[in-house]
C-alpha cells in the first residue's frame, strides 16, 4: 500500500505536467492583461466623453468582454474541463434570468 | 512496512498522540459519534436530530390545534400563538423535512452509487453539526422567551424592529443563516460525490431515481441557499445595524424581501418534496416487483421540476401588487409545472399497474404519498389561477394545500423510507402490524385534520389568526381538525412504539439476512446493517437495477426466473484492511463557534470574538490536520504526508467553505 | 492491491474533487452577488434626503482601484504559472504582489467609505446607502478572505510544503481570486460607470 500511493501521486503529477504544456505562456497572460487594461481605459473614457445613447450598450459589451477574458484565460476555462464551465455558466445564467425577472416585476427598467 | 499486516480496528485502541493536530481515535461510545466522518453515522445523526425536532414541531402543532378547537380559544395568548405557528413552520420546513432528506441522502446516496463515502467526509460532518447548531440556536429562542413571530416566510415590515421589537426575528435570521451554511456545504459535497465517486460502469443514467432526485435537490440547494442568505443578511442588517432595505418609512421596499424569499422559497418547496419522490420511486418498483415505469421520464421530469421551480416564485405574491403582466406570466409558468409532476404520478401508477403488489407498511406509505400528493397537487393548480388565488390566499385553503404536499407528500414518503431501509440501517425490520396501524392512523388523522381546512379556507377563515368568534360556521370543522391532529399524534406514537419494540425484539437475534425485500439497487449488495466500509469490493455496474439483474433473468419464454439467490449475490461485508477516512474533532468545534457569533450579534458584539476565534482556529486546525490516521495501517502517517502535501491540498477552500480532499477509501 | 482509490473514480468525471468543489461553490456565489446587486439596483433611486449615487461616486478614484484589482488577477495567474514550472521564488513574489494589490484595493475601499461618510452618506442614511455599503462591503469581505488565503499559501510556501506537485492548491485559490475580480468587473460597470441618478 505504501508503495502504491507515490505511484498514483506520480501519475497525477504527470497529468498535471501535460496540462501545463497546454497552458498559455506568461507572455500571453501579460498580453491579455494589457488588453483588459485597455478596455478598462476605454470604459473609464466614457465617463469623460459623451457618446449619447450608445453608452450603456457599449459599457455592457466591454464588461462582457473583460468578464469573458478573465474567465476563459485566467480561470483556465478555455483549457479546462467543460464540466467547470457548465457549473459557472449555469450559475451565471440562472442568476441573470431570475434577478432580471425580479427587477422587471419591480418595474426597474421603466422607473430606473 | 510492518503495518501492512495490521488490521483496521474500527474505533481502535488508544493512540500515541502526535500533538495538538492528531486525529481522534474514536474510542467508542459518544466520542465516535461526535467525531465521526462516516456518511452512515452522519445520516443516522441527521435522522435522529430531525426526529427530535419533529416532536418539537409536532407539539407546537398540537398547541395550535388546541387553541383553535373552539371559538375564542384561550389555551395560548395571541402573542404566544404567533410564536408557536411561526416556529411550527420554521421547524417543520428547515429542521425536520430538510434534514430528514439529508439523512436519507447521506446514508443512501454513497451506497446507491457504489461509493465508499462522500467526496469530503469531514465537510459532511461539518454540514450536520452546522445544521444542528442552527436548529438548536433557533430553538434557544424559546429559552430567551422571544421566539420568532413573523410567520415562516417573515414578511417585512412585520419583521422590522418597530413591529417585532424582541429578538425573535434575529433568532430566525441567524438560525436559518447557520442552518443554510450546513445545507450549502452538504449540497456542494454531494454534487461532487455524485459526479466523481460513482462505481465503475455506473453512468448517470444507471443511477437509481432516488439518487437522481437527491442530485437535483442538491443543485436546487446550491443555487437557492445563497438567495435566502442575501435576504437574511439584509433582514439582519435592517434589524441590527439600521439599514433601510425593507423599511417603508425610509423608502425601503418590503416587496424586495418577498421576491428574495420566494426566489429561494419556491425551489425550497421542491427541495422538500423531491427526496420523498425519490424514496417512493424506490419503494414502489420493489414492492410491485416491476422496474420503474419510464425511468428516463422520471429522471427528466425531476430535472424539469428543478428548472421550472425557478420560474414560478411570484405566484406566492399574486395579491402583493406586482402588476398584471407579472401575474399573468407567473400564472402560466405555474400551470406548466404541474405537467412534470403529473408525469411522475402517472409513472408510479403505471409501475404498480399489473405488478405483484406486496402491500406492506413501506408500500402503504408510498401509495399514501401518491394519493395524498395528488390531492395537494390539484389544490395547488387551483392557486395557479390568479383570480381564484386572490380568494384563497392567506386562508386555511392554502394551509390545507401545503400540508397535503408537505405532510402528505414529503413526510409520508420519509415514513415509507423508514420501513423500507430500516433493516439496512439497523439490521432488523420494523414490525409490520404496528407499521400498518402507524399508516392507517396517520393517513386517517391527516385527512381528518387537513381535509376540513379546505372548507374552512373557502368559507373565509384566515390563516395565522389566533382565534375566531362563534357564528361564522368555523366551529365544526375546527373541532374536527383538532380531533384529527390527535389521531396523527397517535400514529406517531405507534411509530415510536414500533421502533422501540422492534429493537427489543431483535436484541440477541442475528441481523436480518441480506436483501429482505428482493430489492433492486446497489445498497442491498451489502449485508445488514451496512458494514463500516460499505462494499467489500467495487461493484461493476452494467445496468439500472444492477442488483435485481444479478438475481433474476428471463428465460426463453420471457418469464422472469431466478438465476442467483440474494445470499450468493450479496457481499459478505468481511473485507479487512479497508482504508477509511479518520474521524476529526474540528467539524463540531467549528460549528460550535457559529451560535456564539449569533448571540454576539444580538446581545453583545464582544461575544462574536470568541465565536469567530473558535471558527478560525477550527479551520486552521482542520487544514493542518494530518490527512489520515497517523497510526493507521497504511503508511499515511506523519512521515510521508509531507510528500503528498495533503495537508495543504485545499488549504484555500478550507479557508472559505471547502476542505481538504479526504482520500477516497481504498481496499487492499 | 486489487483495487485502489482510483477505481472508485472510474464512474466519475476524473476531475479533481477540490477543484470541482470550488467551481460548484463559485456557481453558487453567482446567486449571492446577483441578489446583492439586484438589491442595490432596486434601491439606487431611493436616496431620500441623503446624497445620490451620481453626486457622490468618484469615478477616477474607483477606476484606479478597479485597475489595481484587475492587475492582481494577472499576478495571481503568474504565481500559478511559476509554481507549475517549479519556480518557487517567483511563485512567492507573485503571491506577495497579489496579496499587496488586494490589500491596496481594500485600502481604497476603506478610503472611499470614509470619504462617503464625511460627505453625509452613512449606512443608515437611505435605502441606497444601505444597499451600496452592503454590496461593496460583501465584495470587500470576499477580497479580504482571498488575502487571508493568499497569506496561508505563503505560510505554506515558507514551511516548504507548497511545491510543484500541489500547484492545484494555488490554482484553486486563484479561481476564487479571479471570481472576486470578475464580480468587481461587473460592479464597476453596472454600479459606477452606468450613469447613476443625481439629486
Amino acid at each position: 500500500m505504501s508503495t502504491d500511493t507515490p505511484t498514483t501521486e506520480a501519475t497525477v503529477a504527470e497529468a498535471h505536467d501535460d496540462e501545463a504544456h497546454d497552458h498559455p505562456t506568461d507572455a500571453k497572460y501579460v498580453r491579455i492583461a494589457i488588453l483588459l487594461a485597455v478596455i478598462t481605459a476605454a470604459e473609464v473614457a466614457t465617463y469623460f466623453v459623451d457618446i449619447g445613447p450608445a453608452l450603456i450598450p457599449t459599457l455592457m459589451v466591454m464588461m462582457v468582454v473583460k468578464f469573458f477574458y478573465v474567465a476563459a484565460w485566467f480561470m483556465h476555462l478555455k483549457f479546462d474541463s467543460v464540466v467547470f464551465t457548465r457549473f459557472f455558466v449555469t450559475g451565471l445564467i440562472l442568476a441573470t434570468a431570475v434577478y432580471c425577472i425580479a427587477l422587471t416585476a419591480s418595474e426597474f427598467w421603466s422607473k430606473g | 512496512m510492518s503495518e501492512q499486516t495490521a488490521e483496521l480496528t474500527v474505533g481502535g485502541d488508544a493512540a500515541q498522540p502526535l500533538g495538538v493536530y492528531s486525529r481522534p481515535k474514536g474510542g467508542g461510545g459518544w466520542r465516535d459519534w461526535i467525531t465521526t466522518v462516516d456518511h452512515k453515522k452522519i445520516g443516522i445523526l441527521y435522522g435522529g436530530a430531525a426526529l427530535l425536532f419533529f416532536f418539537v414541531g409536532g407539539f407546537e402543532a398540537l398547541l395550535i390545534r388546541l387553541q383553535l378547537a373552539t371559538p375564542n380559544g384561550t389555551v395560548v395568548g395571541a402573542d404566544l400563538y404567533n410564536q408557536i405557528y411561526t416556529m411550527h413552520g420554521v421547524t417543520m420546513v428547515f429542521l425536520v423535512i430538510m434534514p430528514m432528506a439529508a439523512a436519507f441522502a447521506n446514508y443512501l446516496l454513497p451506497l446507491q452509487i457504489g461509493a465508499r463515502d462522500v467526496a469530503f467526509p469531514r465537510l459532511n460532518a461539518l454540514s450536520f453539526w452546522v445544521f444542528l447548531a442552527g436548529g438548536l440556536f433557533l430553538n434557544c429562542a424559546w429559552l430567551f422567551g422571544d421566539a420568532p413571530d413573523g410567520g415562516w416566510f417573515a414578511y417585512s415590515p412585520n419583521t422590522g424592529v418597530s413591529f417585532s421589537p424582541g429578538h425573535g426575528m434575529d433568532f430566525y435570521a441567524i438560525g436559518l443563516q447557520i442552518a443554510g451554511i450546513g445545507s450549502l456545504i452538504s449540497a456542494m459535497n454531494l454534487i461532487v460525490t455524485v459526479l466523481n465517486m460513482r462505481a465503475p460502469g455506473m453512468t448517470l443514467f444507471k443511477m437509481p431515481v432516488f439518487s437522481w432526485m437527491i442530485l437535483v435537490v442538491q443543485f436546487l440547494l446550491l443555487f437557492a441557499v445563497p438567495v435566502i442568505t442575501v435576504a437574511l443578511f439584509l433582514l439582519l442588517f435592517d434589524r441590527n445595524f439600521g439599514s433601510n432595505f425593507f423599511n417603508p418609512e425610509m423608502g425601503g421596499d418590503p416587496l424586495l424581501w418577498q421576491h428574495l424569499f420566494w426566489i429561494f422559497g419556491h425551489p425550497e418547496v421542491y427541495i422538500l418534496i423531491l427526496p420523498s419522490f425519490g424514496i417512493v420511486s424506490e419503494v414502489i418498483p420493489t414492492f410491485a416487483r416491476k422496474p420503474i415505469f419510464g425511468y428516463e421520464f422520471m429522471v427528466f421530469s425531476g430535472i424539469a421540476i428543478g428548472f421550472m421551480g425557478w420560474g414560478v416564485w411570484a405566484h406566492h405574491m399574486f395579491v402583493s401588487g406586482i402588476g398584471p403582466i407579472s401575474v399573468g406570466a407567473f400564472t402560466l409558468s405555474t400551470m406548466f409545472i404541474a405537467v412534470p409532476t403529473g408525469v411522475k404520478i402517472l409513472n408510479w401508477l403505471a409501475t404498480m399497474w399489473g405488478g405483484k403488489i406486496r402491500l406492506n407498511a413501506a408500500m402503504l406509505f408510498a401509495t399514501g404519498v401518491v394519493s395524498m400528493f395528488t390531492i395537494g397537487g390539484l389544490s395547488g393548480v387551483t392557486h395557479s389561477l390568479s383570480p381564484a388565488d386572490t380568494q384563497q390566499t392567506d386562508t386555511y385553503y392554502i394551509v390545507a394545500h401545503f400540508h397535503y404536499v408537505i405532510f402528505g407528500g414529503a413526510l409520508l414518503g420519509f415514513f415509507a423510507g423508514f420501513y423500507f431501509w430500516w433493516p439496512k440501517v439497523f439490521g432488523h425490520k420494523l414490525g409490520e402490524t404496528l407499521g400498518k396501524w402507524n399508516f392507517w392512523t396517520m393517513i386517517v388523522g391527516f385527512n381528518v385534520t387537513f381535509g376540513p381546512m379546505h372548507i374552512l379556507g373557502l368559507n373565509g377563515m384566515s390563516r395565522r389568526i389566533d382565534t375566531y368568534s362563534p357564528g361564522f360556521g368555523f366551529e365544526l370543522w375546527n373541532m374536527v381538525a383538532t380531533i384529527g391532529v390527535f389521531i396523527i399524534a397517535l400514529g406517531v406514537l405507534f411509530f415510536v412504539l414500533n421502533v422501540i419494540l422492534s429493537a427489543r425484539r431483535a436484541r440477541g437475534l442475528p441481523p436480518e439476512p441480506p436483501d429482505p425485500w428482493d430489492a433492486r439497487s446497489l445498497e442491498w449488495f451489502t449485508p445488514n446493517p451496512t458494514p463500516v466500509h460499505n462494499f467489500d469490493e467495487d461493484i461493476e455496474v452494467s445496468s439500472l437495477d444492477e442488483f435485481w439483474h444479478r438475481k433474476w433473468t428471463t428465460d426463453e419464454n420471457g418469464k422472469v426466473v431466478r438465476k442467483a439467490t440474494a445470499a450468493e449475490v450479496c457481499q459478505a461485508g468481511d473485507a479487512e484492511n479497508v482504508h477509511l477516512p479518520s474521524p476529526s474533532y474540528w467539524p463540531i468545534v467549528m460549528s460550535a463557534g457559529m451560535p456564539l457569533i449569533g448571540f454576539g450579534l444580538m446581545y453583545n458584539l464582544w461575544l462574536c470574538v470568541p465565536g469567530a476565534a473558535l471558527v478560525l482556529m477550527a479551520i486552521y486546525a482542520w487544514v493542518f490536520e494530518p490527512p489520515d490516521d497517523p497510526d493507521g495501517p497504511f503508511g499515511h502517517g506523519h512521515d510521508d504526508h509531507d510528500d503528498h502535501g495533503d495537508a495543504e491540498a485545499g488549504d484555500e477552500s478550507a479557508s472559505d467553505e471547502g476542505a481538504p480532499q479526504e482520500e477516497a477509501a481504498s481496499v487492499e | 492491491m486489487s483495487s485502489d482509490a482510483h477505481a472508485v473514480h472510474d464512474g466519475g468525471t476524473g476531475l479533481s474533487n477540490n477543484k470541482l468543489l470550488m467551481w460548484v461553490f463559485l456557481g453558487s456565489e453567482c446567486l449571492l452577488f446577483g441578489g446583492l446587486i439586484s438589491a442595490y439596483l432596486i434601491n439606487r433611486n431611493r436616496f431620500g434626503d441623503g446624497p445620490a449615487p451620481g453626486d457622490i461616486f468618484d469615478i477616477p478614484f474607483t477606476s484606479v482601484s478597479s485597475f489595481v484589482l484587475l492587475m492582481s488577477s494577472l499576478t495571481m495567474v503568474l504565481s500559478l504559472s511559476a509554481l507549475q514550472r517549479g519556480d518557487i521564488r517567483n511563485n512567492r513574489i507573485w503571491l506577495w504582489t497579489t496579496a499587496l494589490l488586494g490589500a491596496l484595493f481594500i485600502g481604497g475601499q476603506v478610503y472611499e467609505f470614509t470619504t462617503f461618510l464625511r460627505e453625509g452618506l452613512g449606512y443608515t442614511t437611505s435605502p441606497f446607502s444601505s444597499a451600496f455599503f452592503t454590496l461593496t462591503g460583501f465584495h470587500g469581505v470576499h477580497v479580504s478572505l482571498g488575502i487571508v488565503m493568499l497569506m496561508s499559501l505563503l505560510i505554506s510556501s515558507y514551511r516548504g510544503t507548497l511545491r510543484k506537485e500541489n500547484s492545484e492548491t494555488v490554482e484553486i485559490v486563484g479561481l476564487y481570486w479571479h471570481f472576486v475580480d470578475v464580480v468587481w468587473i461587473f460592479i464597476f460597470t453596472v454600479i459606477y460607470l452606468v450613469p447613476s441618478p443625481t439629486t
